[in-house]
Parts: structure tokens; sequence; C-alpha cells
């Protein structure tokens, strides 16, 4: 307990303060009722802390998780949707089959719709699926996915709540031969917990066996343009080629994108970390966590790569007895573990768990999606960082119909959902920067985007791609990853050289040709004018001068 | 000597055409080789006094990046052929409007067109105006003892032409002055930089007096001017003198250009010279023997003089000329003929010229 003259002290700077200041006011009234014995600073502070709801989190952090505007909450509240159906449909190994619809209530209110023929969700788990933020199969796994914390849906549905007072209304079906069931769902923002406010069995709406339909109201603003719901959508038809999405906008427009691959991507295989890549905090919880007895089975069993003898080199230099049980091992002890588990010589983490789209299908997608001239597209082979698995594929349109002087427009993707936001930010937008672009007849002004009628796509796919925040916007820039961009946007880069000098060479021959055809008769009419010649020596002189010209490679 | 021999232009351009014609026929590229028209390409020949060509080229050969000016070329050639047939003349303007017809080898700008016929002159070794084309310039202004012989254009009849009898006025020199002829009894030529100077010594008659032809040169003199002072120079064995503003461009390009000729037209230069003519002033000592009034030379001034001391063959060649010049560049100051009219009005007249012209000797070359 602090001596009491501190605390007059504070008080007086406080008092000082207050006449000034009006946000004070409370405090000074808190402390004020305490005057019997005045209240240690601890037990001042312990009269605030108390449990943070999950509402007054999100509220606070709602930029974290992309509805920090009007806006962008519309597109994100689509945008985890739409994850969601395409991750479930994967997994269950079904083509997916999605239709989006927002519609326009007024008042900056919209109704976002959006029906898959996924596998449905099993009665018991919707609940918790759309009422608790946090809970999810994704967070815990290495696996290429859309979505990877858990946080998506139930954040859309809180922040649907938290504007309209709506309930999230989920309809799915499992097997054909059940009823679908639907739920209203609210989430109880003090216990983090869901709230059903209807549950029954109903018709199934929908033409195909399974799946789920997700109705959420919320309020946002619909835009037109750059990083609109509407480009969004498009970028993702790109991205998932196998995809067959409708999708009716506010206006009352449908667009619809078809499929352009009947053939479902290879299922990506979930994989347990790498000893390079895990932090020490995991490390610890999987420690306490783990089913092995001693230390070097549970390394063996829970990361990947890790073979007897490298277990046993782990142990050894770390210090720590391999039969130890992973369990009692002090925090010092970890630390040296998780010392030596960086420091040890591994293979790679296997990297035939990602799925590419694929340059044949990457180039397809630009294809659909952009009105160029010419297409062309790059998968690199898998690589690392920090651990983790990830690979490249770049992707570049250019010519036709693109604007010719404006900055290329860029199409970024993370495990194929379309990254909106941030673009700044992204180690996509720096490596496409870092790129020397003029090398391959593209003009751009130091350190900006090239420019030209272009499109750059970009795909980085792994098992855990390192966003900057939560919300999914922009992939941190490591130094590995950047490095595998780059090289995949050189590979396009000298395609597109070529392809551009190839018209350049082709241009020049037209210019010189017409170039010929215009000023060689005029050699004609001064030569006979000069030496009387008669048309048919004219004739003849024009016809061998323009074969020597044309002949001669060189245009000067 | 320097009597221009008649050229037959005619022949000239059908060879030309013809060694094109057959070069495109043997399927070769056919090429014309242009004498490079620069004061680098000029060496001074003090015996015969003038710029001599060294005879480097440049070679235009026909490719499609040069299809459009060798075909602009030829038209020139063709339309000069007929100038020629018919004894016409175009200036260098009408030249360029003519090529309006030429539909898309036609000249967008005349300066296009003025190069193309001094390539074409260069080509042949010859003047513009025995090709036809004629320059729009003044040829310049005579008063004095002279009577020019010319022709009636109409009836061909000798046509006299007092150059004492235009009072206040002058006699203005064609732009042809290869068939005029010359009757004098003067004592030299004074050739003139300024109209301003020319006028003050028509006024006061000073021709009467020192018995003389005056011309006014008007800066630098035109190829009518230099070749008309050349002949008659030559033909009446008369001295030129050359009176002039005492600075860099004065000296190096007004007086130079009349003794010598140019870097730019040095294919003609054997005809277009006047190398009789002597400096009578002002010169760098004139500003401290008569306490002329000067002003500071400017930068280009200095520049100028500097790179005539560098790379003008004349000036390289002359001791005198080089001290002169680099007298000029330290006093830093130039002063203009007109200066001299601090000590008096007629100050150059009644004491200047007198003064000078007691000591031709002592001119500068």
């Amino acid at each position: 307990m602090p001596p009491r003259k501190k605390t007059t002290k504070k008080q007086a700077t406080k008092q000082v303060g207050r006449k000034g200041r009006e946000k004070t006011v409370e405090m000074i009234e808190a402390s004020g009722t305490a005057q019997k014995r005045p209240l240690s600073a601890a037990e001042r502070m312990a009269s605030k802390q108390r449990e943070i709801s999950i509402s007054e989190f999100f509220t606070k952090n709602r930029h974290l998780l992309g509805f920090d505007n009007p806006q962008k909450a519309l597109l994100t509240t689509v945008k985890e949707a739409v994850d969601n159906s395409l991750d479930a449909c994967e997994e269950a190994r079904i083509l997916p089959d999605l239709s989006i619809s927002i519609q326009d209530k007024g008042e900056n209110r919209f109704v976002v719709t959006v029906v898959d023929n996924g596998p449905g969700i099993v009665h018991a788990q919707i609940r918790k699926i759309f009422g608790k933020l946090l809970y999810g199969s994704k967070f815990h796994r290495l696996k290429q996915s859309r979505g990877q914390q858990g946080i998506g849906i139930s954040a859309a549905g809180m922040y649907s709540q938290l504007t309209t007072g709506k309930p999230v209304v989920i309809i799915s079906r499992t097997r054909k031969d059940r009823p679908a069931h639907r739920l209203e769902i609210k989430i109880d923002t003090r216990r983090n917990a869901p709230e059903v406010l209807s549950d029954t069995n109903v018709d199934w709406p929908e033409t195909f066996d399974t799946g789920t339909r997700v109705e959420m109201e919320i309020e946002g603003v619909y835009r037109g343009g750059k990083r609109s719901v509407d480009q969004y959508i498009e970028q993702t038809a790109i991205a998932n080629p196998h995809a067959h999405i409708s999708y009716l906008n506010p206006k009352g427009d449908l667009l619809d994108y078809k499929r352009l691959s009947d053939e479902l991507p290879r299922e990506s295989i979930e994989i347990k970390p790498h000893p390079h890549g895990v932090e020490l905090g995991a490390l610890m919880n999987m420690l306490k966590e783990t089913a092995s007895r001693d230390v070097k089975g549970a390394l063996i069993r829970d990361f990947s790569r890790v073979s007897d003898k490298v277990a046993e080199g782990i142990c050894d230099a770390a210090g720590i007895s391999p039969k130890g049980r992973p369990k009692q091992l002090r925090p010092e002890q970890v630390e040296s573990l998780h010392r030596a588990m960086a420091a040890a010589k591994l293979m790679s983490p296997p990297t035939n768990c990602l799925v590419p789209i694929g340059e044949e299908l990457v180039q397809l997608g630009l294809e659909k999606g952009t009105q160029a001239d010419f297409f062309t597209s790059a998968t690199r082979t898998p690589s690392v960082y920090r651990g983790n698995p990830f690979l490249v594929e770049a992707g570049i349109a250019w010519g036709g119909g693109l604007p010719a002087d404006e900055l290329c427009t860029l199409y970024r993707f993370a495990n194929r959902v379309p990254l909106q936001y941030q673009q700044s930010d992204c180690a996509i937008t720096k490596a496409v920067m870092d790129t020397d672009w003029r090398k391959y007849k593209v003009s751009q002004a130091r350190g900006a985007l090239p420019s030209g009628p272009m499109v750059i796509l970009v795909h980085v796919v792994s098992v855990w791609v390192p966003f900057t925040s939560e919300s999914k916007e922009a992939i941190a820039r490591y130094p590995e990853i950047v490095k595998e961009i780059r090289l995949a946007l050189q590979i396009c880069g000298r395609r597109l050289s070529h392809y551009l000098s190839a018209r350049k060479k082709a241009a020049e021959e037209g210019r010189k040709h017409s170039y010929i055809e215009t000023y060689l008769p005029h050699i004609g009419i001064a030569l006979k004018d000069i030496l009387s010649l008669s048309e048919q020596q004219e004739k003849q002189i024009l016809i061998k001068l323009k074969d020597t010209l044309e002949r001669s490679r060189k245009f000067v | 000597m320097a009597k221009k021999k008649p050229t037959d232009m005619k022949k000239l351009i059908k060879q030309q055409a013809q060694d094109v014609k057959e070069k495109i026929l043997a399927g070769k590229k056919p090429d014309m080789k242009f004498p490079l028209r620069a004061l680098s390409n000029v060496r001074y020949r003090p015996g015969v006094g003038y710029f001599e060509l060294k005879g480097r080229k440049k070679e235009r050969t026909l490719t499609v990046g040069t299809v459009k000016t060798f075909a602009q070329t030829l038209r020139m050639m063709a339309f000069s052929k007929d100038l020629v047939e018919i004894d016409d003349i175009a200036t260098k303007r009408e030249a360029y409007y003519v090529s309006k017809n030429w539909g898309p080898a036609r000249f967008n700008e005349q300066p296009e067109s003025d190069t193309v016929i001094d390539d074409v002159e260069a080509l042949f070794q010859v003047n513009r105006e025995q090709l036809g084309f004629i320059p729009e310039e003044k040829g310049g202004d005579v008063a004095g003892k002279l009577v020019v012989v010319d022709k009636d254009r109409d009836t061909g009849k000798k046509l006299k032409i007092d150059c004492t009898k235009f009072g206040s006025g002058a006699y203005s020199i064609p732009i042809s002055v290869e068939d005029l002829g010359f009757e004098t009894q003067a004592e030299f030529i004074l050739a003139i930089e300024t109209a301003g100077m020319f006028q003050r010594l028509v006024k006061h008659n000073y021709w009467k007096k020192a018995n003389c032809i005056l011309v006014s040169m008007g800066g630098v003199p035109t190829r009518a001017c230099r070749r008309f002072i050349r002949r008659l120079s030559d033909e009446k064995k008369i001295p030129v003198y050359v009176f002039v503003d005492c600075d860099p461009y004065g000296i190096g390009n007004i007086y130079r250009t009349l003794k010598v000729g140019s870097g730019n037209a040095a294919h003609i230069n054997e005809f277009f010279c006047v190398p009789r003519a002597k400096f009578l002033g002002i010169t760098p000592d004139d500003i401290e023997h008569y306490k002329l009034p000067t002003h500071p030379l400017k930068e280009v001034d200095v520049k100028r003089a500097k790179d005539a001391l560098k790379n003008d063959p004349f000036v390289q060649h002359h001791k005198q000329w080089q001290k002169a010049f680099s007298k000029l560049i330290s006093m830093g100051v130039r002063a203009e003929q007109q200066a001299l009219a601090k000590w008096g009005l007629n100050y150059v007249i009644d004491t200047y010229l007198p003064e000078k012209l007691a000591q031709t000797e002592k001119f500068l070359p």
C-alpha cells in the first residue's frame, strides 16, 4: 500500500486537471467515495477490471475484422459467407454452385443472402458456427483454406446484430432424405454464446440435395468500381474457375459467372507444423496438449519432418532428456527446446499439401475476366517461409480494351480469395513495384506500379498465409514470399516482352511498307520527268526499287 | 579570273538522275553524295584568297528511312530542270509552295525545302541561281561614281544606270549580277555594315569628295552583294575597303564572309567572295586611338571571338587577326561605327575616313 501522502498528491494533480477536462470527473468522484479508508491503487484498478464482452471487443476492433466502414462492411459480409461456402464445397468434394444476392432495403440496409450446394451443416453445429465468435475448424490446423481463424462469419453476424438488430437466418440440409433446418440465431454478446430465436424444420427451397443458405441484414453502403462487392465477385470467379457463381446485385442486375473447369481442385492436405515455423507460445500449448508421453515422441508425432534421429538431436542440443514428460517441462526448458528446433537441420515441409489454380486456369480466368489481347501465366514450385510451405502464381493480361494510360490493375489473391484493401501494405504490391518492368518494355515510374493496358494477377497459396491483420487484406512482406512473387512475375514479364517485341516488329514492318508505298511513286515521277522515261520504264524502275528496299532488313 | 563558267545544269541533273536509275536497275540502293557544309570542312587558300571545300561528304543512301527526303530531293531536281529549260526563276518560298502539289512528298515548312535546295546546290557545286532558285533577300544598296550597264527586259537594249543620280536614294543590287557591265573611274569601293552610316555618307555626297563607290551591306552581305563587289572590283581593278563595327560579329562574320566566303556555302565561295577586300575599321586600335565610347562585350561576343581563334581557318592564317581578336577579348568592349559621332556628326567624313585612307597600307588583311 503506497503512503497516504502520495495519494493526496495524485488527487491534487487530478483536481488541477479537472478544471480543464471533463473526462476526469468520474475518476475523481470514484476516489471521493472511499473517504474512510483510501483504496490502494491495485484495489482501485481491480474495481475496473471486468470481463470484456465480445460485443465490446468487436465494436472497438471492428477495423481489424474488416468492418471499419459501411461500404467495407458489406463487402466483408459477402466475402465471409462466400469463403465459407467455397471451403465447405471443396472439402466435401462438390463442384461449387453459389448464388449470392444483395437486396437493397433502403436507408442503407441490405439483405445479404448466400446459398451454396455444399454438404450442409449438422444441426447441432449451426448455432455454434454462427452464434459464437472464434469457433471453427480451421484455426487449429495447417491446411490451405480460405478461412483461417473462425472469426469471419460470426463476426458478420455480430455486425448484423449490432447495426440492424436482426438475427442471422440459416437454412441447411445435410441429406436428401432429411428435412432442412431453419434457425434464427443471435449472439449472446455477454457470454459469447449462441442464442437461438427459432429452430424449425422447413421444406428445402433449393434444387440441389444438400447445402446451406445464410441470410443477414446489415447496415452498409453499396458502390460500384474499385474495391466493390461486384469486383470481389468477379475476381472470385477468376480464382475459382471450378465454381459457378450467380450474383444479383442491389441494382437488380443478375451476373452469371459460368464454370470454366469441371474439375475440382485436388484436395489440399493438412500438414503438421514444421519445427522451423512454430512460435514459442504455440509450442508450449502443443506440449501441454500432446498425446505423447515423452518429449521425443511429441516431436516426432506433432511435427513434420522430425525423425527419430532428428528428435534426439534436438533434445540433445536443448539439453533435455528425450524421455522427459512434455507436460512437465519448465518454461526455460521449452525455450531452449524452441531454440534447438529452430537451429536443427531439417527437410523442408511437405509441399504437396498446396493446390494452386494452375497456369492454364489462371490464364483462362484472365481471358474470361478481362478484355485483353495477350495472356500469360506462371505457377512456381512450392517454397517455404518460416517452416510454412507456400507457392506463388502470377498472370498478366495485356492490351485490348484495357485502359492504356493508367497504372496497371493488380489482382491480389490469397488461397483463391481476392484481396481488396490495403494494397500498398501487401507483399504482392511490393514485389510488383520491385520488379523492373522497363526491362519488359512496360513503362514504370520509379517506386510505382507499372503503367499500361495491363492486369497483373498474383496468387499466394499457403497452409498459413501471413496476413498483416485479422481482416486478411494484405500479405506480410516475408522476403521469401516477395522473392517468389518476383520470380513468377519475371516469367510472365519475359513472355510479355516477347509478345510486345513481336508486335512492335510487325508494326514496324507495316510502317516500312506504307512508307515505301507513299514515297516511292515520287521517285518514279521525278526520274521520269528528268530523264523523259516512258511509263513502262518508270514502272520497271519502281518494281525493282521496291523489291530492293523490302528485301533490306534495316529500316534506316 | 573568276569568270563564272556557264554550266549546263540540265546535263548535270540528268547525269545524277541517270546514275540513280542505273543503280536501281542494278538492284542496288541508289545514293547521292553531298559535300559537308560546315566550317570544319573548309580550308583557307591564301593564294587564291578564299575558303575551299576539303572534300568530306555525307552520303545519302536510299533506304526506307530516307525514302521521303530522297524523293523530295529528286523532285526538287526535276523542278529545277523545268526552271532551267524555260529560263524562269522561282524564289525559295515559291519552290516551297510548288511542292504542295507533290501530295505526301510535299514540304510542311519552308526550312525543309530550303535545306533540300541547299543540298542540291552543294551536290552540283553550283550557285542556287543557276538552278533557277533565288532568295528573297535584298542584295544591298549602291551609290557613287559608278554606271551599271543592264539590259531592258523587253527590248534587250543596253540600259545605263548612273549611281550618282539617285539623290538621297540608292541603286539596289539585283539578285543576279552575272550579266551586268560596269563603267567607273572610282578609286575604291567602300563596303559599309550599317544602313545608317551609308545614309550619312550618301547625304553628304562623300563619294564625290573621295571619288568612290559606296555599298551598304546591311549586316552579313548576301551572295548577290558579294558577287557584285567581286565582279566590279575584279573588272575595274579597284580596291575594296570594308568599314564595319568593331566587334567579333563585324569582323568574324561580316568581313570574313565578304572576303573569303562561308563554311555553309563553301562550294561556291570561289565566286562569292572578295579576296582583295581590306579591313579599314573600326579596329581595336581605333577604339583607343579615337577614344571611342564602348559597350561591354556580351557573352555571345566573347564566345564568338574565342570560336574564331580556335576554329576559323582564316583567322588562324593571319597573325594580325589573332592579335586583334585577342586584344578585343582582353579589352572586353566593342564599339559601333556610329560611335564616332561622339566627336561630331561629320567627324567620320571630315577626320576619320581621310586619316584612315591616308594609310591604306596599314589596313588589316
